[in-house]
């Protein structure tokens, strides 16, 4: 076991941990944070992804011992007060979801890109979440809501 | 499925890392930035003892510059090169290949020297390095050595790197003035493995083609050069007859695989479009880098006057 230190939204968790143990089950067994969907374990659905350090990753990808001393973010950090954030807001509002398994791994994904790119079109939001699988909604209402929601922070 | 048990060591330095290697030799794997050998050990395709993670060498990040070489550290981050301005000035065949590399978020964590000790002969790195004659630096007990991209790819998934030594950087070559690059692929979906990809780049003297390079990924067990084509080229001028009759070359002593993606004689054909696309690529590319150090070239005169 390896203990490991970080800091998931915003407050600090001390934990041992099999070395084994991905960053996505060590959100989900050990921190009971359990709004980051686990779907291929391998890297391909995108199901998954966090925030660490600002950037996207893919949480089944990586270790959780390699997060120790970095700053992670999963879709419970996006409305910690329980009120929803712009990004969240826009999805409900354009039916971005069906089943919802897929969702915290897109908004995640669409988190960190529209904050590196908050003027990007639909062709380039299309190409950002290209990693990220839905088997429900054939994309379009994902893509509308984020749409909305790049076009909401601008006139915000 | 999850990982299977493993153990694990942090090395602080490169020589804790090679002294490691030395004493585990293939019953150890290093681990990089992860994007691969995760999903190997997920899938149960590496079984290794031990996993040596190599993320706190910082020593073994970033880029620089020297002697008309631009060197890599072997755990630079694929995002990291695709951003550094050095990359994208000095070699632009690189630079055109990092945003085709899986996803954004693969490239977060995923590094160029990983993705080259890897090897997978379907990745757009390999292409690009063997294309362009890189060349590995690997760091062993005894000391380095220097090993040139067309030695370093010996079959799927294998390298020249004995199992007791560390990849620790990689140099690529500072391409000349009037130099023009591109990377095309097909892919059935943005940041897929391609089918075929294709590293192109062309250098031209007084508008002829001084300088070609072309390797394929995804037509072998390791990247392939298209060296006849390349001889072809020299002294050529850019037009579709010779992109035509250079594709041809590049092809004709292809066999590759065949799956669910793509019949051999169906790889075959894309890889002859990509050369024509290319080489037609690298040669805009190409002139717009000549009308910039044009551009350039009066701005500074006129600062003289």
């Amino acid at each position: 076991m390896v203990d490991i230190t970080v800091r998931v939204n915003g407050a600090t968790h001390t934990n041992s941990v099999e070395a084994r143990t991905t960053l996505s089950d060590f959100l989900r067994d050990d921190l009971d944070l359990t709004g980051t969907h686990v779907g291929c374990e391998h890297g391909v659905c995108g199901a998954c992804t966090v925030i660490v350090d600002g950037r996207a990753v893919r949480s089944c990808l990586m270790l959780a011992v390699q997060a120790a001393g970095s700053e992670v973010t999963t879709v419970e950090g996006l409305a910690p007060d329980g009120s929803l954030g712009t990004l969240q807001q826009a999805m409900w509002d354009s039916h971005s979801f069906q089943c919802g398994f897929c969702t915290p791994g897109f908004i995640m994904q669409a988190t960190a890109f529209l904050s590196a790119h908050p003027d990007a079109g639909e062709q380039e939001i299309r190409e950002a979440l290209s990693g990220n699988i839905c088997r429900c909604t054939g994309y379009q209402s994902i893509i509308d809501g984020v749409l909305l929601a790049a076009r909401r922070s601008h006139t915000d | 499925m999850k990982l299977p048990y493993v153990d694990y060591e942090a090395p602080e330095t490169v020589a804790e890392a090679v002294d490691l290697l030395a004493e585990h030799q293939d019953e150890a794997s290093v681990l990089a930035g992860g994007q691969s050998l995760i999903p190997l050990l997920a899938l149960r395709l590496a079984r290794p003892a031990l996993l040596i993670d190599i993320n706190g060498l910082g020593e073994l990040s970033g880029v620089s510059a020297a002697d008309g070489w631009i060197a890599i550290g072997a755990m630079t981050r694929e995002y990291v090169a695709e951003e550094s301005q050095l990359v994208a000035d000095a070699v632009p065949l690189l630079a055109a290949a990092l945003p085709l590399i899986g996803h954004e978020a693969i490239r977060s964590r995923g590094t160029i020297g990983g993705s080259l000790a890897h090897a997978d002969p379907a990745a757009e790195l390999p292409a690009v390095a063997l294309a362009l004659g890189a060349e590995f630096v690997v760091r062993g007990r005894s000391g380095e050595r220097v090993i040139p991209a067309a030695e370093w790819f010996e079959g799927y998934l294998a390298t020249s790197r004995r199992p007791d030594e560390i990849l620790v950087e990689v140099r690529f070559p500072a391409a000349g003035p009037d130099t023009g690059a591109a990377f095309q692929e097909v892919a059935r979906r943005h940041g897929d493995f391609a089918i075929v990809g294709l590293a192109a780049s062309l250098s031209f003297t007084d508008g002829a083609i001084s300088d070609t390079r072309l390797a394929f990924s995804g037509v072998a067990d390791v990247p392939v050069r298209a060296a006849d084509a390349e001889e072809f080229l020299a002294g050529e001028r850019p037009s579709p007859e010779v992109f035509e009759e250079a594709a041809r070359r590049a092809t004709a002593g292809l066999d590759p695989p065949a799956d669910l993606h793509g019949s051999a004689e169906y790889r075959k054909k894309i890889a002859a479009t990509l050369v024509r696309r290319g080489l037609q690529a690298a040669a805009d590319s190409a002139r717009q880098d000549s009308a910039r150090q044009d551009s350039a070239h009066q701005d500074s005169a006129h600062g003289r006057q």
